[in-house]
């Protein structure tokens, strides 16, 4: 823990408010949930895990949409496991965005850094600690996992999902050369400040929410670093990606385009 | 400069140098050859930015990381968590 202290605290960027100096980092993970009752305990477990063999302070902080399959009874479950420090209860009445579920989790979150990630297990927190070392390693502001590069990758996709997957990252880099390989993840690491100021300056809904946010940290000069990852869609089988979802990502790329 | 301000004002400045290099508007003299393959060249360009993009994203996919262990991995993480978790009490 003092080694954390140490690195984190001399290099400390000039963004921390005087006055206020953190003893010691510690990693908010944000979890919006929907309808996620069989994948939450497993993910908890997870996180719990590689928190707690790194020996990171953190807490998780579950934020649920008023889920009708009983996620919240199953979330009441694990904060009496783990406690109360550990796991944050922050449920609303029903569903909401993700940018005000963001919202309302950081108005809770004590950590100085935050976490977002998908709760239905295609995002793995072993890659938390890589985040973490990434970001120290080049005072990052803002570390974003990517399916592209290094050994990132998908499991569970067939050639048509991926065509349409790199297709679509080809034309996003073209258009807006964004400095991220992965403008769509949503597995990142953000200084708390960071997040804040970005939420409030994005317009847009579902993934092109998570581009804009990469992209409107470029324009404020946020450093941003890449940590590649696996992701485990267990769900597209489920869910095809529909011709809607296709047309709604191009609006809002050419939106993007156009206004940045 | 929104990203649009930029590749309109860049097409526009190449799109003029070639206008003006190709009609002669200039006054230049430039010998037949290359009046030749200026002319074209806006269509061939087309066509090899095309052929890049196709080879690129054809090259991605081609490469784009299958992860097996990871899903592996994912799943005997599960049988160990849904285990441990019974044992401390948690009702699925």
């Amino acid at each position: 823990m003092a080694s954390e202290e140490a690195s984190g605290g001399s290099r400390r960027s000039r963004r921390e408010p005087e006055g206020r100096v953190p003893r010691q980092d510690k990693y908010s993970v944000l979890l919006p949930t929907y309808n996620e009752r069989e994948n939450l305990p497993l993910i908890v477990w997870l996180l719990v895990r590689s928190f707690s063999e790194s020996g990171i302070n953190y807490e998780i902080i579950i934020i649920d949409d008023g889920s009708p399959d009983g996620t919240r009874d199953v979330a009441e479950q694990l904060e009496r496991i783990y406690g109360s420090d550990t796991i944050l209860l922050r449920p609303r009445e029903k569903k909401l965005g993700l940018g005000t579920a963001y919202i309302h989790g950081m108005k809770h979150a004590t950590g100085n850094y935050i976490i977002i990630m998908d709760a239905d297990l295609s995002h793995h927190p072993k890659f938390i600690p890589e985040f973490i070392r990434k970001q120290k390693e080049g005072n990052f502001d803002i570390v974003s996992g990517t399916r592209y590069k290094g050994n990132g990758g998908v499991y569970g996709w067939d050639l048509k999902r991926k065509i349409i997957s790199r297709g679509a990252n080809f034309i996003t880099q073209i258009l807006l050369r964004p400095g991220a390989s992965d403008l769509t993840g949503s597995f990142r690491l953000y200084r708390k400040e960071v997040l804040q100021k970005l939420i409030e300056n994005c317009v847009s809904k579902g993934y092109v929410f998570q581009m804009e946010m990469i992209v409107r940290a470029r324009q404020l000069n946020y450093t941003i670093g890449e940590v590649p990852i696996s992701f485990v869609d267990r769900v597209y089988g489920e869910s095809k990606l529909g011709g809607n979802e296709i047309v709604s990502f191009l609006k809002g790329l050419l939106t993007l385009f156009a206004t940045t | 400069m929104t990203k649009l301000a930029q590749w309109l004002w860049g097409l526009a400045l190449l799109g003029c140098t070639w206008a003006a290099l190709a009609t002669g508007a200039l006054g230049l003299e430039l010998p037949p050859s290359c009046r030749e393959v200026l002319w074209p060249l806006p269509a061939y360009l087309l066509v090899a930015a095309g052929c890049y993009a196709l080879g690129t994203v054809g090259y991605r996919v081609d490469t784009f990381h299958d992860c097996e262990d990871a899903a592996r991995e994912l799943q005997s993480q599960i049988r160990e968590a849904r285990a441990d978790l019974a044992r401390r009490g948690l009702r699925f």
